[in-house]
């Protein structure tokens, strides 16, 4: 959806992450740009320049957070130090949301710094979004969820992957950055059929959306961010704007990166699916009026 | 714990077992080991928690997150550790990357922090760095310093009115980035010609990697020995070194311990070769510095949670 309480009724166009190789063309050029998305975990530090860079961002840009580490599927405890810090940056930036991702990466202390897949189980259901609860209510804020990318699944699994997403957020009652490249590479690997994933997904909790390139090899895709948007998950962008509506977009490049206008145009590419579904909605809304 | 053959269903054993596999060294044509170091086989973890598909083994698709851990943390810990690598060569490295990150996994959310306990660890085992012990664990801790002075909090510094309200039993707070490192030979120009070189940058993302390529660094000569005292700080974003006369490094040291300052000039002084009457004024020349770069400062507080 545009605005929802996921997104703190925000209604962001087509946004990227910022990264360092773009520092010095951002703060020099100060192009138009709609947002600009972090990677938490960057900027959760006491000082230096990671910080200074940001503030000079933030004086121009909307700036929307976005982490790699919470691990909401893992089993140890939440880890103090890693809210503490992340609630200071959220009080530096005032995201309007704050997503993570729907996986595990840590266990008995030890951090393995992936984003490991969950095994699709009633029991993961409920301590997942137990653990989002509280991480939403220690930084009250809205907190988003998203889909990754995976290369393997788990004997015990008992449901899909977008039924355990729909009943972790039901559960959490939280947000949905739902990431349409991951939806394509995990159906390659797993073979399903991703226009399924992308119809069963509760577009009224989807606050935010992924865009991203991957790399096929002989016997499965890697989600490696190093690459121009491709064409299928471009439809399934497109399928996922006509259920959603206009819904924040943001554009995903971590390895190979480009120039920053390279990086920029291909983002803005989206454009044009936001366009015709927000045109679809003002008919809509003008169809419901005439008939009241 | 479930019976080890069949399927384990709770959550925390399931990503315990997992956890174990993937964390485990990966071979040196980067595969999956058959066996694990404490001799289970790794066919038979794959095949208990993970479903094959058409296409790839349960043990194939495990050897990818296998993989994908080690490119991960080996990418990071090359970028952190560049002048190590010239001090011990590519190969040695490879060997002291692994061996230290397996005894010594991450326990922090950031990959900032893996590299917290190489210092010790390579004193703790000398042979990887031999014949070049010295110089790689002095290497190793001008590293470590970098990455704390590049991002460690700055306080703000002592006033005026507090600098000169300093007296004998004054106990004094240093900026969390500075961090001081003594040496052998002059580490310090080595390194910044081997970063001019090569540039950094460290940042965590989420995407997937397609391999882990060692940098090929020119091995750094033998450094002449000559002591050198260096202060790693940071000043306008920028980390600098800055080489101190032992005097002022011992004192600053003695300070950062938590000595009042008449204890820290006795120390500071004990094997010192200046004359007794031109202490004070090298003294006052080195507080006159220290305040300029603003190294004296009051703690804040945290916010809290
Ligand atoms: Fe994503």
């Amino acid at each position: 959806m545009p605005a929802n309480r996921f997104n703190g009724y925000t209604d962001y166009g087509v946004g990227i992450g910022l990264r360092v190789p773009h520092y010095s063309h951002i703060l020099e050029k100060k192009p138009v740009v709609d947002w600009f998305e972090i990677i938490s975990e960057n900027y959760m530090v006491d000082g230096g320049r990671p910080l200074t860079v940001l503030d000079s961002i933030l004086d121009q840009y909307r700036v929307v957070q976005h982490g790699v580490s919470m691990y909401f599927g893992s089993t140890d405890p939440l880890n103090r130090e890693h809210l503490k810090r992340l609630k200071n940056l959220v009080r530096r930036t005032n995201t309007p949301w704050l997503s993570d991702h729907l996986c595990w990466g840590s266990v008995d202390g030890r951090y393995t710094h992936d984003l490991l897949p969950m095994p699709y189980t009633w029991e993961a259901v409920h301590n997942t979004a137990q653990r989002i609860r509280q991480v939403q209510d220690l930084l009250e804020i809205p907190i988003v969820v998203e889909n990754v990318s995976s290369y393997a699944e788990f004997h015990v699994s008992e449901m899909t992957e977008w039924e355990f997403l729909n009943e972790v957020v039901e559960e959490a009652d939280c947000g949905i950055l739902l990431d349409v490249n991951n939806i394509y590479v995990s159906s390659q690997n797993h073979t399903f059929d991703p226009r399924a994933y992308v119809d069963a997904v509760p577009s009224e909790r989807v606050a935010q959306i992924h865009i991203a390139g991957h790399s096929k090899f002989e016997k499965y895709i890697l989600d490696t961010h190093d690459h121009p948007v491709l064409d299928p998950v471009w439809n399934l962008y497109e399928r996922a704007i006509q259920r959603c509506g206009p819904t924040a977009t943001l554009l995903e490049w971590d390895d190979n990166i480009p120039t920053f206008d390279e990086v920029h145009r291909e983002a803005l590419k989206a454009t044009q699916y936001l366009q015709k579904a927000a045109q679809r909605l003002t008919a809509e809304e003008q169809k419901q009026a005439v008939a009241q | 714990m479930s019976d080890q053959n069949s399927h384990p269903t709770q959550l925390r054993e399931i990503q315990q077992r997992m956890a174990a596999c993937i964390m485990q060294p990966i071979t040196r044509d980067e595969r999956m080991r058959q066996r694990r170091a404490d001799g289970t086989p790794s066919l038979r973890e794959a095949e208990a928690i993970i479903r094959p598909n058409d296409r790839l083994s349960s043990f194939e698709r495990l050897e990818i997150y296998n993989r994908q851990y080690w490119f991960r943390l080996y990418t990071s810990f090359q970028e952190d550790f560049p002048g190590l690598q010239a001090v011990v060569g590519t190969r040695r490295f490879e060997r002291i990357m692994r061996d230290y990150l397996t005894e010594c996994p991450s326990t922090s959310f950031t990959l900032r922090n893996l590299g917290s306990r190489l210092p010790q660890w390579l004193i703790a085992h000398p042979d990887h760095s031999a014949p070049h012990t010295r110089l790689a664990i002095e290497m190793a801790q001008l590293e470590w310093a970098h990455i704390e002075s590049f991002d460690n909090p700055a306080w703000p510094p002592l006033t005026p009115e507090q600098m000169a309200a300093i007296g004998e039993d004054s106990v004094l707070t240093l900026q969390p980035h500075l961090r001081l490192v003594e040496a052998h030979a002059a580490i310090d120009d080595a390194l910044i010609s081997l970063r001019e070189d090569e540039g950094d940058s460290d940042s965590a993302s989420n995407n997937a990697s397609t391999g882990f390529s060692a940098r090929r660094t020119r091995r750094m000569r033998t450094l002449p020995g000559k002591p050198v005292f260096i202060a790693v700080h940071r000043f306008d974003d920028s980390v600098y070194y800055r080489r101190l006369d032992p005097e002022d490094f011992h004192l600053l040291k003695a300070i950062r311990g938590g000595a009042t300052l008449s204890r820290a000039i006795d120390t500071a002084f004990a094997a010192s070769a200046i004359p007794e009457q031109d202490r004070p004024a090298h003294l006052q020349s080195a507080f006159a510095l220290f305040a300029t770069l603003g190294w004296f400062c009051n703690q804040t507080a945290e916010d809290p949670l």
